[in-house]
């Protein structure tokens, strides 16, 4: 056994572990702290999977953004909470998830232990055209000229659960401004974190949206660091969430989806049809979409986790 | 002078993780979470330090290397707040309780 | 050169396990919130020095481990402290 060998299997185990305890876990904050851990390890594995993009994004967004979004949860459960923890599946429930859960695992592990000779893969036809978009990174191209209408849906699906986040809220705080995120104290150290890591974690998100056209990298991730640095001045209560129906935040919240979807109309000038570039152009063009995809983006994670609005709207 | 990097590189990692053990150690051994906090946050933010130090060696270009300290300082920046943090909301959930 | 860097990587991660498994059972909510300053440490540690050599970006990856580490155990803090 080689030591990387040795290195994926102890690491396997732990995110395992780390999974397993979440799942048994009792109170609802100790199980979101392990979701999280068992996030960032996650991005461990899929670094040694050499699968850097997919590290960024899991590390954060599917465990720090998502993390956030599960702690403001576990929050407003919190009144609940006590009768909640008595209550357990019954045993036929739990029986049948666990059959449904060793069937995938058996169906995962056949797929991988035993895969089709050749292996069905489209990653030398996805290589082969790359030079034309001048895109140094496989993925960006998948995500951002092969598969631009996947991308595009998903980002309108994002808008839409922020609009259904926002429908949670009673009628008359329509269009107010969410709760305040800051303590009932006012924390030195905090305030100190939410003044000097935003602008370093700025620089950082930028550089990731940018580098992500050779690089792994891309908008996603970086809408969600940059979202979480905003998150943090909120925390820090040196912002306030912003008031929901302030025209200059839905224009900021559409407009990357806009002109996604504009670009992708304009295509229709073009012989490919809806979403195609022009030859030659198509990293200029993919590398606006991105940019102001991730303004978009970080706004919409950022007022996700900030939650419904609570507070009636200033006339 | 490939050899003398490598060296370094193999000291500075070992007393990183002779660090991390450390930390490690006083986080089973310790009796209270204060004091757990306290081995946490200082062994293992040294531990992290002397791994940088001695990848440096081992990265090409300035820019890496960069990259490298920046990662430092902001686990530096992150630990030594966040630890303020904990505590203070331990102090205060041990006077309300 | 690989191979010992990789295997402290290795014996780093057990470290990260052993304390991981001490503060997810910590009894406080406090003991649980060190769990993102280990991974933020640790898991960086971990990573930087566990990657091998087919991972481009990795640094990349390290700081925004960092940021978003820093992040959550902020996230932790504040819900616990509301509480």
């Amino acid at each position: 056994m080689t030591i990387a060998l040795a290195l994926d299997a102890g690491l396997a185990l732990l995110v395992l572990g780390v999974a397993l305890w979440t799942i048994g876990a009792g109170p609802t904050f100790a199980a979101v702290v392990g979701f999280v851990a068992f996030g960032l390890l996650l991005a461990l594995v899929w670094v040694r999977l050499a699968a850097v993009d997919v590290a960024l994004t899991e590390a954060a967004i599917g465990s720090g953004v998502t993390g956030a979004v599960l702690i403001a949860a576990a929050a407003r459960l919190r009144p609940t909470e006590p009768q909640s923890v008595g209550e357990r599946p019954g045993a036929t429930m739990r029986l049948v998830a666990a059959l449904l859960s060793v069937l995938v695992f058996a169906g995962l592990a056949g797929i991988v232990l035993f895969p089709a000779d050749p292996a069905p893969t489209l990653g030398p036809a996805a290589a082969a055209h790359l030079p034309e978009l001048d895109v140094g990174n496989p993925v960006t191209a998948v995500l951002l000229a092969y598969r631009s209408v996947d991308t595009l849906l998903e980002k309108v699906v994002l808008l839409l659960a922020l609009v259904g986040v926002w429908s949670l809220a009673p009628d008359r705080f329509w269009g107010g401004a969410p709760g305040v995120l800051r303590p009932a104290r006012p924390d030195g150290a905090l305030a100190l974190l939410g003044r000097v890591l935003p602008p370093i974690g700025i620089v950082v998100g930028v550089y990731i949206l940018w580098v992500g056209a050779i690089a792994p990298g891309g908008a996603f991730q970086a809408a969600a660091t940059l979202a979480a640095m905003w998150l943090l001045v909120m925390i820090a209560g040196l912002r306030d969430p912003p008031e929901t129906r302030l025209r200059s935040l839905r224009l900021l919240l559409v407009a990357g989806p806009a002109v996604f979807l504009a670009v992708g109309l304009a295509g229709f000038a073009l012989p490919d049809g809806f979403l195609s570039y022009p030859v030659g152009h198509a990293k200029p063009i993919i590398i606006a979409i991105e940019a102001v995809l991730t303004l978009s983006i970080a706004v919409i994670l950022g007022l996700l986790v900030a939650g419904p609005p609570e507070r009636e709207r200033q006339r | 002078m490939r050899a003398l990097l490598d060296i370094v590189t193999v000291l500075a990692v070992l007393a990183g993780a002779v660090f991390f053990l450390a930390g490690t150690v006083g986080l089973l051994r310790f009796p209270d979470s204060l004091t757990r906090l306290h081995a946490l946050t200082k062994a293992d933010n040294l531990g992290l330090g002397l791994v940088v130090l001695g990848l440096l060696p081992q990265v090409d270009g300035a820019l890496a290397a960069l990259k490298l300290v920046a990662i430092w300082l902001l686990a530096q920046l992150a630990g030594a707040t966040v630890s303020q943090m904990i505590a203070r909301s331990m102090r205060r959930d041990g006077q309300r309780a | 050169m690989p191979e010992f860097l990789i295997a402290t990587a290795g014996f780093i991660l057990m470290m990260v396990a052993v304390g991981l498994v001490r503060i997810l059972r910590g009894p406080a909510n406090a003991d649980r919130m060190m769990s993102a300053q280990l991974l933020g440490t640790g898991g960086i540690a971990a990573l930087l020095l566990g990657a091998g050599t087919g991972a481009s970006g990795l640094l990349d990856a390290a700081l925004t481990l960092a940021l978003l580490a820093a992040f959550a155990a902020v996230a932790f803090v504040n819900s616990a402290d509301r509480q």
